[in-house]
């Protein structure tokens, strides 16, 4: 049994214009011990996906309008708000881009840890202040006994994120969901903390779900990689068939608008022409159709499927597809 | 440092020692107690027609920098020359010509625009404070600018709010171009916008660029963008330049080591190149309390006793060109 498996969320907000459809049938299966990459770009669903697992999707505007999220054998949906404790912070901990959703600015750093342990394991006193400072190392903050009796505000931002991770991590979950955890971050920061994920994900044993639109960061951690667009998964495979041989026009047209390292200066860079559609009225048929450069070498009755169709996820070449005239090797934007 | 003519063309601009301070203040009197030294002591060249890319992380100073040269901020110290003017002593009436020659664009295209005004209003805005042009005059030129940076012209009537991140980094760029600047300055572009929508915004500035005769300084934290745009790149710890060459040799032979660190710390997009550890440990020193001698030598894997009695001075690496001078602030540039 996975230790996650969403099969086929449907998240909405009502909005003045109507209802959005913010994730439109989403379905991933997540092992243990194992790290899977949510990518896109604004607006693709991939936060909400995520933050649907711990049902902290505001509600209103949010709702869920169907699907199932099954965590160890227990429908998290189905779950009454006073059950929610059960997961939140134990069996599932959530890190953010912005540290400052989890830590609360009135409290020490010492108050907020010793909190976790105290709820989770029921360790008060000497021996909780012991393994904070343990886990504050852990972590790679230096002067850990200073840094207790600080407050948040008195940590520069990679700090910050460091003791939100303890504090993910503290609770020993099986797993751990990272929403753009270093995107605020400078990237000799970012280095640092995602070397920090790998080292204690290896050394627990969690299972990852990062969820970035950075394509370096997802080739750096992810076994498998699901990429979304306006709603819905349009791919997904194990991390190397990602980079080296994606099927789908959008994952290829993603890959191939990153400047590349050492190519030519200033040559013109292929863009993805258009812009998402909405998701007041998502279309019938295939959501990329309207931008992709695959279609657009179709012949006529073959592009006629892509306005009028909607691609399912299928099985294709080892890995999933949602399009009907998937990429051959060598075809390129 | 290189004269005023290269063989590339003329220096448009050059900055001299120019430093920027912040007070910074506490106590029970609310006194001065220290400063922020955002920028301490720049010295730079920008050739005519050139980009020149500004790369460090936050807090090095680069934003600060650009604002300085645009005299957003008056410097502490320092002289900044544009076509052999002096902008940081310049006068309120020269300072207002000399607007017409620079520009700026901000990363945050949602915030830099009045979301009072229509599109048309943002962009001839420029054209009434110069008074350039007669009304239709005005509007024509708009709709050209438009159409020029990829929008349409029946956009006019619209308010920023109905417009795309990249749309409105566009609209940015047409306000932008308003008074054919000759020098653009472009903090961090891009840095808002979504990839695919990045790099439409990129080729534009770069078919700008050749179009139009622009120099620019593009600023920013990302190197990867910065590498496709830059012919030179200028990279800044902690308020100082510390590298500075051709944009092959800074990411073929980076002399610094902070400049190593920040190549090899960018992930990239293959999994076969991942990376097994951290380039540099720690965090940047604050710059209140910049340490002693050279300002990296803390977190640098290479530092020896002597980096802490000095700060090394920006100085020419041993194989560099003539004409394309490549120089670094490290006293172990030629052995690491």
């Amino acid at each position: 049994m996975p230790l996650l498996e969403i099969d086929n969320l449907k998240v909405g907000f009502d909005t003045e214009a109507g209802l959005v459809q913010a994730v439109d049938g989403v379905s991933l299966t997540l092992d243990k011990g194992r790290t899977l990459g949510l990518v896109g770009e604004s607006g693709c669903g991939k936060s909400v996906t995520a933050t649907s697992i711990l049902r902290l999707v505001p509600s209103p505007p949010g709702k869920f309008l169907g699907g199932r999220i099954m965590f160890n054998g227990m429908d998290i949906l189905e779950l009454k708000r006073d059950e929610l404790p059960k997961i939140r912070g134990k069996d599932i901990a959530m890190i953010f881009q912005d540290p400052m959703t989890s830590l609360n600015p009135v409290f020490t750093v010492e108050k907020q840890l010793g909190e976790v342990l105290k709820l989770r394991f029921g360790l008060e006193g000497e021996a909780a202040r012991k393994r904070c400072i343990e886990m504050l190392s852990t972590v790679g903050i230096p002067d850990p006994t200073t840094r207790l009796t600080n407050y948040p505000h008195e940590l520069s931002g990679g700090q910050k994120q460091r003791v939100m991770i303890a504090m993910a991590l503290m609770t020993e979950p099986q797993l751990l969901i990272a929403d753009e955890p270093t995107t605020a971050l400078d990237v000799t920061i970012q280095a640092q903390i995602l070397q920090l994920i790998r080292e204690l994900q290896k050394r627990t044993g969690c299972a990852v779900l990062f969820i970035t639109h950075d394509m370096g960061v997802v080739a750096e951690m992810c076994d498998d990689v699901a990429v979304m667009y306006a709603g819905r998964i349009v791919e997904q495979d194990d991390v190397y068939d990602i980079f080296k041989r994606s099927r789908h026009p959008y994952t290829r047209g993603l890959l191939r608008s990153l400047p590349q390292k050492g190519a030519a200066k200033k040559i013109e860079l292929p863009t993805i022409e258009g812009v998402v559609p909405s998701l007041l009225n998502p279309p019938k048929f295939c959501r990329f159709a309207d931008r992709c450069w695959k279609r657009k070498r179709l012949s006529e009755l073959e592009q006629h499927k892509c306005f009028t169709e909607d691609p399912l996820l299928r099985p294709y070449e080892g890995g999933l597809v949602a399009c009907h005239w998937p990429v051959h090797q060598g075809e390129e934007p | 440092m290189s004269g005023d003519v290269g063989p590339g063309g003329s220096a448009l601009l050059r900055v001299e020692e120019l430093k920027k301070y912040y007070p910074v203040r506490g106590g029970v009197f609310g006194g001065k107690i220290g400063d922020v030294r955002a920028v301490d002591g720049v010295n730079l060249t920008v050739m005519e027609g050139e980009t020149l890319g500004l790369v460090g992380e936050s807090g090095c100073g680069k934003s600060t920098l650009g604002r300085t040269i645009m005299r957003l901020e008056d410097p502490t110290s320092g002289r900044v020359f544009f076509e052999g003017k002096d902008v940081a002593h310049a006068s309120k009436a020269d300072l207002f010509t000399l607007r017409r020659d620079i520009q700026m664009i901000f990363q945050d295209p949602y915030s830099s625009l009045n979301p009072r005004m229509t599109v048309g209003e943002i962009v001839r805005e420029p054209l009434l404070v110069h008074k350039i042009g007669s009304k239709p005059e005005q509007i024509e030129t708009v709709r050209k600018l438009l159409e020029t940076v990829g929008l349409t012209g029946e956009m006019l009537e619209r308010y920023p709010h109905e417009f795309s991140g990249g749309q409105r980094q566009r609209i940015g760029l047409a306000r932008a171009l308003a008074l054919d600047p000759k020098l653009v300055i472009a903090d961090e572009p891009v840095s808002a916008l979504d990839v695919s929508v990045r790099s439409q915004v990129l080729n534009l500035m770069v078919r700008l660029q050749r179009d139009r005769d622009l120099t620019y300084i593009f600023i920013s934290h990302d190197l990867s963008v910065v590498e496709h745009v830059s012919d030179t790149i200028a990279i800044m710890y902690l308020g100082r330049i510390v590298e500075k060459g051709s944009a092959e040799r800074i990411f073929r032979k980076p002399a610094h080591p902070y400049t190593r660190a920040l190549i090899e710390a960018i992930p990239v997009p293959d999994p076969e190149q991942r990376h097994e550890a951290a380039p540099v440990k720690g965090e940047a020193p604050s710059p209140v309390n910049p340490p002693p001698g050279c300002p990296f030598h803390p977190r640098c894997p290479y530092a020896i006793p002597a980096c802490r009695e000095a700060v090394p001075p920006l100085e020419p690496t041993r194989d560099s060109a003539p004409g394309a001078e490549h120089v670094a602030a490290c006293i172990r540039k030629n052995e690491i």
